[in-house]
């Protein structure tokens, strides 16, 4: 390696240690400082915490101290410039550029000598920007700038957190940080939640690394919706979590459900996360009358996105009833249920409106709508849906109601083409089993049930005696074939 | 004995059954009479391959909840196969039976057979059957001797009787099951209800009636075990049709008409093709009983 290739490595090494922490651009809306020298005067400089102004923007007048050690940097690089270097634009003579460079740098020196008062930030970061900075307890307690000025708090003076620091040196132990004292109101809605009495900070925990939270629009940010059902996933994923809490290990079922696929692979910012229905800082159990997830709230909550289903649900038989206060009637998660958010065109459908219309799933069961759901595979059937509607179940005394008798030609035939005032009278909910409410049909499936038994008994009877018959005279060496 | 060593004899390959009898072969040729025309037996061979499609695929719907119909179902391409079997089968079978009422009534009307409505050769049941089952159960019960039997034993009978009057519920029922909003205009709501239950429990009946009952008087029990092969190769042969149908033999024997019976000894791949397709008729037919009547204990 020549001399000039050895000085140029040891230079690049005193860039790293001597903490350029930051060149923040002046253009505060982009995130990614552009490349290039062409903005290096549109930018603030910081010397080790000797920060200065190059320009008075409105930003550079913040508590805000850049440092760069550019000015050093650029006096010794005008001198290790090789002096072909200028040759390659014809429009500066040689030594040129080494000179502007010089120049410069001192001009930059000067400039520095009038800097402001110290920063707190800066000087913080002097020790703390050693990302690999521990504290006596093996803790650690490095900060990295690049991440902390970028982060929400990055215009922040260390001290606006860590109160109880006013001077360096500092104690060893200084005070918790209080995100409440500026949080008061997402302080005052964690209180009565189900995290308050988390045993972990409870901000950090959803919003991530004290110092590299990020504003809630930022698609990096813990709690930018798309990322919010990973981030309630880091607990609510945990199957051992879970079973502590007497919790259903959720995240898996909602990464699963339309709307974790609508969040996890289409990217859809109006598809529920998990804020948009247990809302953020005042997460209330299920069972918390005052929860957006109690039982008669849910309809409310779906309909902040589903309002013309709400408006069907609230005024079919169901929405009424939970109206009125009956908490068997089902609302939507019954249904749907709350993260899997079940198909109910499937077949399970059936089931689920017979966990409460036990009579009703009984007689469908006897039926030929039953038999072609249970075989399935494709082919269209009546389930209860069908003929019942979904959302909006009105009584058949309903003139409204598709089962309405006034409605049945028109039901039964979106399927049995030519259906007609004959057709419709078949009952779809017959019951054969009972002969008070069909008794006709009780009658003709008896008769049938005791000509199989009668039958059946007669010729089994009759096959059992010929074999011990036939047995006996196999054992007695007879012949019985009528031959002498 | 020389029954039994004929017996014998005829299971094995000709020269098997020579070798096993010896010199009373030569001395008792084994002779084989004429039982069912060839298309009796045709009709038989249509009539059991749609029914075990019918009954599979029907029992399959009627036990639709049952794992294994879901699993059948799912293998074979689910409800719109199984329909698309059932009903392709019950049209086979319905024209098949149509033929046949078809066929019996140019050979009455037109042919003036003598016999085919009433006599000792026709299915319709007389006198002598209720003697006969009378007969019987006294012989089970060691009572009595066993009844001679006419050319068609009164269990037979009623397995005929029972698959005529069956075809005619289960298909008019089952035709107004697929043209339901056709029949709906003359017929009563009721009606539509019930036609269901009796397709249902009907089927039910003619499938257990004949996969165990029918099985076991036909193949089953030990006179005919394991197999009796009678009506696929149309023959049986003089011991067999001596024990069976002791009047119908004296009979023709006094009548002088036994030798038009006669006839040749079926050959032998008749035989083998007979034996595996009646034992994986009797097969299906027994898995498909033990699955019904298992989900139907269940119900």
């Amino acid at each position: 390696m020549s001399p000039l290739g050895k000085l140029k490595k040891v230079w690049a090494k005193s860039l790293l240690s001597s903490k350029i922490n930051q060149v923040r651009w002046s253009d505060a809306e982009t995130n990614n400082p552009p490349n290039g020298s062409a903005n290096l005067l549109a930018a603030r400089f910081c010397l080790n915490g000797r920060g200065f102004s190059l320009f008075t923007t409105k930003q550079s007048r913040t508590k805000q101290p850049r440092l760069l050690s550019l000015a050093p940097i650029a006096i010794v690089g005008s001198m290790l410039l090789p002096a072909k270097q200028g040759s390659g634009n014809p429009a500066i003579p040689k030594g040129m550029l080494r000179w502007k460079v010089f120049v410069g740098g001192c001009a930059l020196l000067f400039l520095a000598s009038f800097s402001p008062a110290i920063h707190a930030q800066t000087d913080c970061l002097s020790c703390h920007g050693d990302v690999t900075m521990q504290d006596a307890a093996g803790h650690n307690v490095g900060v990295d700038g690049n991440t902390f000025h970028s982060s929400v708090h990055g215009t922040l003076d260390c001290s606006a957190c860590h109160a109880s620091i006013k001077a360096y040196p500092h104690p060893d132990h200084p005070q918790a940080v209080k995100c409440v004292s500026c949080h008061a109101e997402e302080a005052a809605a964690l209180v009565g939640s189900v995290h308050e009495h988390s045993a972990d900070q409870p901000c950090t925990t959803c919003h991530g690394t004290a110092h590299a939270i990020l504003p809630k629009d930022n698609p990096k940010s813990a709690v930018y919706p798309l990322n919010i059902p990973a981030t309630c996933g880091k607990c609510h994923g945990d199957a051992a979590m879970a079973k502590q809490h007497h919790l259903a290990n959720v995240y898996p079922q909602y990464m699963d459900s339309i709307h974790g696929y609508a969040v996890s692979q289409e990217g859809l910012l109006v598809a529920a996360n998990c804020a948009s229905c247990h809302g953020s800082h005042h997460v209330l159990s299920h069972t918390n009358p005052e929860s957006p997830t109690y039982k008669t709230a849910i309809p409310a909550t779906c309909g902040k996105c589903h309002a013309g289903i709400r408006a069907q649900y609230v005024a079919g038989v169901h929405g009424t009833a939970l109206a009125n206060g009956n908490l068997n009637a089902p609302s939507c998660t019954d249904c749907h249920t709350a993260h899997t958010i079940g198909q109910p065109t499937m077949a399970q459908s059936t089931p689920m409106c017979g966990s409460c219309h036990q009579a009703q799933l009984s007689t469908y069961r006897d039926t030929f709508h039953s038999q072609v759901s249970n075989l399935g595979s494709y082919v269209e059937v009546a389930r209860c849906s069908d003929c019942h509607g979904e959302h909006e179940i009105l009584p058949a005394s309903d003139p409204r109601s598709p089962v309405n008798p006034a409605n049945l030609v028109k039901t039964c035939g979106r399927c049995h083409q030519g259906a007609n005032a004959g057709f419709v009278k078949y009952s779809p909910h017959a019951n054969p089993h009972n002969r008070h409410i069909s008794p006709l049909l009780y009658s003709i499936r008896l008769f049938m049930v005791l000509l199989i038994t009668g039958v059946m008994t007669f010729f089994l009877l009759h096959s059992l005696l010929w074999l011990i018959r036939s047995l006996i005279e196999k054992a007695h060496g007879g012949s019985v074939k009528g031959e002498k | 004995m020389p029954d039994q060593t004929n017996l014998v004899g005829e299971n094995k390959l000709p020269d098997q059954a020579a070798a096993a009898s010896g010199k009373r072969e030569e001395l008792h040729p084994v002779r084989y009479f004429i039982r069912f025309t060839l298309l009796q037996r045709y009709m038989h061979a249509i009539m059991f391959t749609t029914f075990l499609g019918l009954a599979a695929t029907g029992l399959t719907i009627r036990f639709s909840t049952n794992a294994w119909a879901q699993h059948f179902a799912l293998a074979i391409g689910g409800f719109g196969t199984i329909l698309f079997l059932h009903k392709f089968c019950a049209v086979i079978l319905s024209l098949e039976f149509l033929y046949h009422v078809w066929n019996i009534a140019v050979r009455v009307v037109v042919r003036k057979e003598k016999g085919l409505l009433w006599g000792p050769d026709s299915m319709v049941p007389n006198l002598k059957d209720l003697k006969d089952i009378l007969g019987n159960f006294r012989w089970f019960f060691g009572r009595g001797p066993k009844p001679k039997l006419e050319r068609y034993a009164y269990w037979e009978k009623f397995d005929y009787w029972s698959v005529f009057w069956g075809m005619i519920i289960i298909g008019m029922s089952g035709y107004v099951m697929w043209f339901g909003p056709f029949f709906g205009r003359f017929l009563p709501g009721w009606a539509l209800n019930a036609v269901q239950i009796v397709h249902g429990e009907e089927a039910l009946l003619a499938a257990t009636f004949i996969f165990s009952i029918h099985f076991i008087n036909a193949h089953l029990r030990p006179d005919n075990f394991p197999m009796d092969t009678t009506i696929f190769t149309g023959t049986q042969t003089e011991a067999e049709f001596k024990e069976r149908h002791p009047e119908e033999y004296a009979r023709l024997m006094a009548q002088g008409r036994l030798e038009q019976k006669i006839t040749t000894q079926p050959p032998t791949w008749l035989m083998n093709f007979s034996k595996v397709t009646g034992f994986t008729a009797v097969l299906i037919g027994i898995l498909l009983l033990v699955l019904s009547v298992s989900a139907y204990f269940r119900e």
